[in-house]
């Protein structure tokens, strides 16, 4: 073991040796895995995902009515996405997810989760004071606004489906999909053209 | 269970400190944890249940203090442990001193590829009518389980306002402990701010939690 590693590195190689050679993990999954969250599965997925919502009213009605087998259409689905739900921002109406109890997240949609989403910080005070924390991201909502707060406590996960900024008409599905944000996505941010 | 993982409501944690959306791991490692993790619960045989209940059962000042992927490195090896594929002894010493113990064959490439794309859906048929329907006013019940279970502390006893019903699904309660799947139904449960926060709270704000039939009685 190298005398460079800091003391976590050092644990995670060993426990990967010792999980290696006892034959409990091939080193060629632990590669795919890897691979999967580093490279092919990530918000743009949402993104996608969204924009066919904006642009296609059967499709954002499939949505609202099975996201789960909505999102298959796309070739979206698996683990951390095996049941999904989505909620629609509305004038009136402003969604914000959280998982108070640990970082249950919509993988195939969005990826893995950031770090901020898996904070005490955010955690503890997304379900006390939602206004607060989208103060945090400079996001501010009138105060007529109402914000329904989604406590993640299932395998049920939950995209928002943020509002199509206005000036957008015309804009083609891949354009629209470019100014969507993971974070408009958790509810955090709003989404301008 | 009460433990340092049930957050909702706790206060002094300061803001929230967004990040650029392409930021997908903070140290090497990182993505090494999440890999192993994910492979060990094939010969491991463990479910998200319980690989959820081994992070939250940490010791609270070790759960708040440890990085997030640190407490799944912690859980794994726990698990590994108590599942008795590798000894305590073998982390402290970082090398292998036994053979490999009877367990399932290990995922290959193909094999994780599969289980990412098809994840472990835990919907069931339903056991029977469900209690509730939406619209139905219900409580949170008090409880405070030793093991795990997945009703947030902030809402137990307070009453709400049954939204959907979202199925039958796998109690986590009781797969994380062995005890069989014991599906219920599942419900969207909605609560008002000063519901859950009392009158000074934001009255344009809800907070809805998926609640097994077994966590909420009639209000």
């Amino acid at each position: 073991m190298s005398g460079e590693l800091r003391p976590v590195d050092a644990r995670v190689r060993a426990l990967e040796s010792i999980l290696v050679e006892k034959g409990y993990v091939d080193p060629a999954a632990l590669d795919e895995i890897v691979e999967t969250y580093q490279h092919r599965v990530g918000p743009r997925n949402g993104a996608h995902v969204v924009a066919r919502s904006w642009t296609d009213p059967d499709f954002a009605a499939r949505l609202a009515d099975d996201a789960t087998a909505a999102v298959a259409e796309l070739g979206y689905g698996g683990r951390g996405g095996e049941h999904l739900a989505a909620v629609f921002n509305s004038p009136g109406e402003h969604h914000l997810v959280v998982c108070t109890l640990c970082s249950c997240y919509p993988w195939p949609v969005l990826g893995l989760p950031p770090v901020w989403y898996k904070s005490p910080a955010y955690r503890s005070r997304a379900v006390l004071d939602p206004r607060g924390v989208l103060a945090d991201f400079g996001t501010v909502l009138d105060d007529d606004v109402a914000i329904r707060v989604h406590d993640s406590t299932s395998e049920l996960r939950y995209l928002v489906v943020p509002q199509r900024p206005a000036g957008t008409d015309g804009w083609s599905a891949d354009e629209l999909a470019a100014i969507v944000s993971r974070d408009a996505m958790i509810g955090t941010r709003l989404v301008s053209a | 269970m009460n433990g340092a993982h049930d957050l909702g409501g706790a206060m002094g944690f300061g803001p929230v400190e967004p990040e650029p959306e392409d930021v997908r791991f903070h140290a090497d490692w990182e993505p090494l944890v999440l890999a192993l993790t994910l492979a060990a619960a094939r010969p491991g045989g463990w479910s998200i249940d319980e690989s959820r209940h081994a992070r939250e059962s940490l010791p609270p000042p070790v759960y708040l203090t440890l990085t997030y992927y640190e407490i799944w490195l912690a859980a794994t090896e726990k698990l590994l442990v108590t599942h008795g594929l590798v000894g305590a002894d073998e982390l402290d010493a970082g090398r292998p001193l036994r053979p490999r113990a009877d367990a399932p064959a290990a995922l290959d490439a193909d094999a994780a590829a599969r289980v990412l794309a098809t994840g472990a859906p835990t919907e069931r048929d339903d056991t029977g009518p469900p209690r509730f329907a939406p619209g139905d006013r219900v409580r949170a019940r008090v409880m405070h389980p030793r093991g795990h279970t997945r009703l947030p502390r902030y809402v137990r006893g307070r009453c709400g306002t049954v939204e959907t019903h979202r199925g039958t699904h796998v109690l986590p309660d009781a797969r994380a402990h062995g005890h069989g799947e014991c599906p219920e139904p599942l419900y969207t449960v909605v609560f008002t701010g000063p519901e859950l926060w009392g009158p000074d709270a934001d009255p344009t704000t809800t907070v809805s939690v998926d609640a097994w039939e077994s966590y909420l009685e009639p209000a």
